[in-house]
């Protein structure tokens, strides 16, 4: 279990987190959601005691990373797959931080297999691909079978094959009972990966609930009703106070849920053609919640659908600098 | 023990090391050689088989510099720090293990240069006897290692390569000449400059041999004693080193 406590991090004048405070449960991928530039990776340094806290804390199981003995075998972590020597071979790379928390060798080998770099294990880190890199940060962060598992997009620069591996990778490792914390600025990936969430914009806390939640909470659900009956629907939901948008031939309700609609209609005695509740994607439900606090707005004034476009795109853009 | 064998690891799975013993090797060696060959006039001693020294202090302190700023280069000083949260204890097993190393280095081009220079000029007296030529010979390597850590501790300080082992060189190199020039104060504040001092250690009190003083390099007129001096460029490293680790516990990684 991860649990911050207020944690905020300020570099001279800039806030970059800003009293933060969740916990990440065991047994279940938590997703670390954010624009570029919220304070994902921030906090994923603070929380590996990488960078010192402002304000606050943050503590591993009940300890500060600093106070962990052996700590690859209590935390895993892939912060950036370039932290590599390039002229050290996979191998080396791995049989150092081996070492230095008492890993048999072996080890090294075993997590090589698992992330398939058995055959290049011999050859300079410099010359891997991302996706090489990535299974080798992996690899390290596998090394000490640790409990606590934290990824900082682990799905950048992988091929489909890749990031379709990592996703179920993840899934196995919450599966048995490990804690998994994912970051990303790519919410397609989350709604597919994560089933909890961690959301912050400007190092600032938006949301802490399961993805499902989150969905349902940020967008409008509604209700998509079409009937050769609508004047009468109309006026009868009217009356029970829900709100009526018309969308071509159908009627968007909101503030009533299916059920409530359909026994309506049965007791007006009204034909449903249609009626199906609809669901915002995690997408809208990320720049409604969001919309305010994405940093590097485009500038686009004034223009509220233009501006969700330009901050779509900004999330969506696949490189992270 | 664990912490110096890691470092260990990350010394010699790079290519670095190999490098520098080479080069070190051979600016060294190969000047007493050169010097040994060429000059037939002054007989060779001990004191002048170590001319080259000063160039192969220059290689050891770029290695040393290197194997800690590469590390913040490559983000693997983060990866360590995620390994062992204990800096302290990281920082002090690298600069050890860096710092034996250039020892080693050390030894072997010292002792490598009266070996060539024997292997050359066959008849010259070249048997070590003297105080004086155990500390010009068996000293190198001490003075590598003491350079090592002052390197390694900018290294911390600095993090840049590029800016790291400028700021090394142009001090040892360039600064403590230069401030000879200085009126009046130069002089007596180039007597305590650290590496003028180490060369102390190194030349100074050479044996009443008779011998002239362009035989070897010229000694030292620092004030202290030579060991005296010793100490003093170890100490100066330390403190150093100590500024080092303090900053590193409280930057970021």
């Amino acid at each position: 279990m991860i649990e911050a406590v207020g944690l905020s991090k300020r570099y001279g004048r800039t806030v970059a987190v800003d009293d933060l405070s969740f916990t990440v449960q065991a047994g279940r991928v938590t997703g670390f959601l954010g624009p570029n530039g919220a304070g994902k990776s921030t906090t994923m340094r603070m929380i590996l005691g990488l960078d010192a806290p402002t304000a606050g804390s943050v503590r591993i199981d009940g300890k500060r990373y600093q106070e962990l003995h052996q700590p690859l075998r209590m935390v895993g972590a892939l912060l950036d797959a370039k932290w590599v020597h390039p002229n050290r071979s996979a191998r080396a790379h791995l049989r150092w931080l081996a070492k230095s928390n008492k890993l048999p060798v072996k080890r090294v080998d075993e997590v090589l297999e698992i992330v398939g770099l058995t055959n290049v294990a011999n050859r300079r880190a410099g010359g891997f691909s991302l996706g090489m890199s990535q299974r080798l940060g992996i690899a390290a962060a596998l090394l000490g079978d640790p409990q606590v598992l934290r990824f900082d997009e682990p799905v950048n620069g992988l091929d489909p094959e890749g990031i379709l591996w990592i996703r179920r990778f993840m899934h196995r490792l919450a599966d048995e009972g490990r804690t998994v914390f994912v970051s990303s600025h790519l919410l397609s990936e989350m709604a597919l990966t994560a089933q909890e969430l961690v959301v912050i914009g400007r190092g600032r806390l938006i949301a802490q609930c399961s993805t499902e939640e989150f969905v349902a909470q940020a967008t409008e659900s509604t209700v998509r009703v079409r009937s050769p009956h609508l004047a009468l629907l109309r006026s009868a939901l009217g009356q029970e106070g829900a709100t009526l948008r018309d969308e071509g031939e159908s009627l968007v309700v909101s503030g009533m849920d299916s059920a409530a609609i359909g026994e309506l209609a049965a007791a007006k005695g009204a034909v449903l053609h249609e009626l199906s509740p609809q669901r915002g994607s995690l997408e809208e439900a990320f720049i409604q919640l969001t919309g305010d606090s994405v940093e590097y707005h485009a500038a686009v004034a004034n223009d509220p659908a233009a501006q969700a476009a330009a901050a779509t795109a900004d999330l969506m853009t696949a490189g992270k600098k | 023990m664990t912490l110096l064998a890691v470092e260990r690891i990350k010394l010699f799975t790079t290519r670095s090391p190999m490098w520098c013993t080479l080069v070190a090797l051979v600016v060294t060696v190969g000047f007493a050689a050169l010097i040994a060959g060429v000059d037939s006039e002054s007989p060779v001693t001990i004191a002048s088989t170590q001319f080259g020294y000063g160039f192969g202090l220059v290689v050891i302190m770029v290695m040393a510099t290197l194997a800690i700023t590469t590390e913040y280069r490559f983000g693997t000083i983060k990866a360590t720090f995620q390994a062992i949260p204990n800096r302290t204890a990281t920082l002090l097993a690298k600069t050890t293990v860096v710092a034996l190393f250039a020892g080693l280095i050390g030894e072997v081009v010292a002792f490598g240069s009266v070996g060539v220079s024997k292997l050359i000029k066959s008849g010259a007296d070249l048997s070590i006897n003297t105080a004086f030529e155990w500390r010009a010979t068996a000293g190198v390597g001490l003075v590598y290692a003491a350079a090592a850590v002052i390197a390694v501790a900018v290294g911390i300080l600095v993090r840049h390569s590029a800016g790291a082992v400028s700021l090394v060189l142009v001090y040892s190199q360039v600064v403590e000449s230069l401030v000879a020039l200085i009126p009046k104060v130069g002089d007596d504040i180039q007597k305590w400059m650290p590496f003028y001092v180490a060369n102390k250690f190194l030349t100074g009190d050479p044996d009443a041999t008779g011998r002239a003083i362009t035989d070897g390099p010229p000694p030292s007129d620092a004030v202290l004693s030579p060991w005296w001096s010793l100490a003093y460029f170890v100490g100066f490293a330390l403190v150093l080193l100590g500024i080092a680790i303090y900053s590193a516990n409280k930057r970021d990684a």
